[in-house]
């Protein structure tokens, strides 16, 4: 999707401002925010991917005006009510209405030092990888509508293979509910000039990690 | 307008809406509410998961890793070979979760990290991301702009150093090892993990000098 959350490159954003001391949450309800959408996760409602699409699905205006953790909620109001897991008459009304639909699955205290670690998402290869390491790739020109992790600032160029980080989940169609479709995922190495333009830093390197159906032999 | 001004919010990164803080209280506190109510989550357990993040996950666990790295170099090797891997066979910390790469730096390389698209971050070694790594400026200047980054970190590198961004889009998540800090030789472990910063281990940061003297005073 050529969303607003696919940042590389713009320019307006200004300075980065670090904060000094900055606590982990801002506000208490940034942590409940975090901790339910974590374990919805967990629970099985919705993949990682499918969860990063419902960020992405946030209209522009409201992605950039909300803060990090306000769309999380936003996110989270959303996919809940997608999903047939709470109404929003529900939400409005601040309580349940009737009774969960599906018979759900509790998460609960014996589930949290799972979630604290992040699962693998390493899943066995049909096939072997396409690209050796040192071979050079182009990525595709590809603007799917849907949730893909190909940013377009890296899309139609010329890099080099860096790794091979094994078969992973592909985001693509896992996020649309198309099943985990396991595919090799590699580093790729592009120089700055190739993604930016020959006035560019002549030290700047950045890399993707990039799926093996974005790449085609160049 | 009334604010309830129980927390401080604006250190967000974005401009401050003053009603945000107070219907997302309103909005979050309904859906935690409708989903318990439902079954779908036990409230205690959603506080065991903010304490965890809130006391003990954070970057003083990447710190241990980049201390031990620093003094054992059968560890650092192992730790760019496969940093998952790495970190369960020497039991530094606990178990960290799959697909952690560390990246050295180098006097001819610095590394940096970013996520474009949206916030990946190594959080079982850092722990959540700060504000600003999940802002539009270092989301979009990252990658084509890093030494004018840098420069808002108040870091400058050599001009001849190959400065390398890693744009986390996948489930691999990195960490940088930094270069250890010259006038810290025969420290232990626990005196050199407190040099490393979160933010040198993001890469838009450098570990503390060493004091000058008398460095075992810091112990």
């Amino acid at each position: 999707m050529d969303g607003i959350h696919d940042m590389g490159g713009m320019h307006g954003f200004g300075r980065v401002e670090p904060e000094a001391n900055e606590p982990v949450f801002h506000a208490k309800w940034e942590g409940r925010c975090l901790a339910l959408n974590r374990a919805m996760g967990a629970i099985g409602a919705w993949s990682i991917d499918a969860g990063r699409a419902g960020i992405e699905e946030l209209p522009p205006a409201v992605y950039l005006a909300r803060s990090y953790y306000g769309k999380w909620a936003l996110r989270l109001q959303n996919m809940v009510i997608a999903r047939g897991l709470a109404g929003a008459d529900e939400i409005a009304a601040g309580h349940a209405l009737r009774r969960g639909e599906p018979p759900p699955r509790t998460f609960g205290i014996a589930d949290v030092s799972r979630t604290l670690n992040r699962g693998s998402y390493s899943r066995p290869a049909s096939a072997p990888a396409r690209f050796k390491v040192g071979e050079r790739v182009r990525t595709k020109n590809i603007h799917p509508p849907t949730h893909t992790r190909l940013p377009r600032y890296a899309r139609g160029r010329v890099g080099v293979i860096e790794a091979v980080r094994g078969c992973h989940v592909f985001p693509d169609t896992s996020a649309i509910g198309a099943g985990e479709n396991p595919q090799w995922l590699y580093t790729v190495l592009f120089d700055g000039r190739e993604l930016w333009g020959e006035n560019t830093d002549p030290t700047l390197k950045v890399s993707i990690e990039a799926f093996e159906p974005y790449l085609e032999p160049a | 307008m009334t604010h309830d001004h129980d927390h401080d919010d604006h250190h967000d990164d974005h401009p401050p809406h003053g009603s945000e803080l107070s219907e997302m209280q309103l909005r979050v506190r309904a859906i935690e509410t409708v989903l318990a109510e439902k079954g779908y989550i036990d409230p205690a357990a959603l506080d065991g998961m903010i304490e965890a993040y809130e006391t003990r996950i954070g970057p003083h666990i990447g710190a241990r890793l980049v201390a031990k790295a620093w003094t054992d170099p059968a560890f650092k090797r192992a730790l760019i070979e496969d940093a998952s891997k790495a970190i369960r066979a020497f039991g530094v910390v606990d178990r960290v979760g799959d697909h952690l790469i560390a990246v050295e730096n180098t006097p001819k390389l610095h590394n940096m990290i970013v996520c474009t698209l949206c916030s990946c971050y190594p959080w079982d070694v850092l722990g959540l991301p700060p504000v600003w790594y999940k802002s539009s400026p270092y989301r979009s200047r990252a990658v084509n702009d890093p030494r004018g980054v840098l420069a808002d970190f108040g870091v400058t590198l050599p001009p001849d150093s190959e400065i390398r961004v890693w744009d986390s889009t996948a489930e691999t998540r990195f960490i940088v090892l930094p270069m250890r800090p010259a006038g810290t030789e025969g420290w232990s472990e626990e005196q050199l993990a407190a040099l490393v910063t979160r933010d040198c281990m993001i890469g838009t940061g450098l570990p503390k000098n060493p004091l000058p003297k008398h460095p075992k005073d810091i112990a």
